[in-house]
């Protein structure tokens, strides 16, 4: 391999190396947000006031 | 981008000048062209931010900005890869083209110093719209630079009888240019969602707090 050709493929490496740690910081930023989403529905769950107990039915009686 | 390296590399003939080292130009100047497409892009949203007042531009204009300097890191690197080739030097202070893309990056690496110097409201996003518009002169100044001042080190490919290289090289050129550009765009549509998506999940997080 002659000299040129060790920098030539050195410079589309260096491009190449840029886009893989690119996407694999987005992947971890993902993982993140994921992770975040996570703690938020727990935490949305655990506020959420009880449901409230059902109505007792009563039977129709005549007035008057 | 594959297809256009692979054309460069294994298609498109060595330059009578520079011999097989020349093959850098298909990957380092569609990344220079891509970086200065970003930075307009940037711009543009700033201009659109200050004209209309709407917050999301705001957040477009910031991505541009971001995924512009990750190119302009790209075209710096790479450049100076085939500065050591061609010249001998990794960098020439001599050549204008290279001093001002330097200056257009450092300019637009500024930019996240003042971003975050300033607390997250209206008044961070109008700071932060006029810098981007403000850089964009830079664009032309550094692209032009270097037919203006009649620089000898860098050398000038497009002139006024156009590009000076035979069809095919111009063909793989441009698929290398589309293909910079579309892995810009992706970057950016994924930066984008994912900046947005953390700026939601913050005001949900006050919300529940």
């Amino acid at each position: 391999m002659t000299s040129a050709e060790k920098y030539v493929l050195a410079a589309y490496l260096v491009v190449f190396v840029a886009v893989l740690a690119y996407v694999l910081i987005f992947a971890g930023k993902l993982a993140r947000l994921e992770r975040e989403l996570g703690q938020l529905a727990e935490l949305a769950r655990a506020k959420r006031p009880a449901a409230p107990k059902p109505a007792v039915e009563r039977e129709e009686a005549p007035v008057g | 981008m594959t297809g256009g390296i692979a054309l460069a590399l294994y298609v498109v003939p060595n330059d009578a000048d520079q011999g097989f080292s020349q093959k850098i130009f298909y990957i380092h100047v569609p990344i220079a062209l891509t970086a200065y497409a970003c930075f307009g892009w940037a711009a543009w949203k700033a201009f659109r931010l200050l004209s209309r007042g709407e917050e999301r531009y705001d957040l477009e204009s910031y991505t541009a900005v971001h995924i512009g300097v990750i190119f302009g890191v790209l075209t710096l690197v790479t450049g100076s890869i085939w500065a050591k080739i061609s010249w001998g030097h990794w960098w020439v202070w001599g050549s204008r083209q290279l001093v001002l893309f330097l200056v257009l990056f450092l300019f637009y690496s500024a930019y996240f110093m003042l971003r975050y110097s300033v607390e997250p409201w209206r008044q961070r996003a109008n700071m932060s719209a006029v810098y981007a518009l403000f850089g964009v002169v830079l664009v032309p100044v550094s692209f032009l630079a270097i037919r203006l001042a009649q620089d000898f080190v860098h050398p000038v490919v497009f002139n006024r009888h156009g590009p000076q290289m035979s069809a095919g090289m111009f063909a793989t050129f441009c698929v290398c240019v589309a293909g910079a550009l579309a892995l810009a765009a992706s970057l950016y549509a994924n930066e984008l969602a994912g900046k947005r998506l953390d700026a939601r999940l913050r005001e949900l997080r006050e919300a529940l707090a």
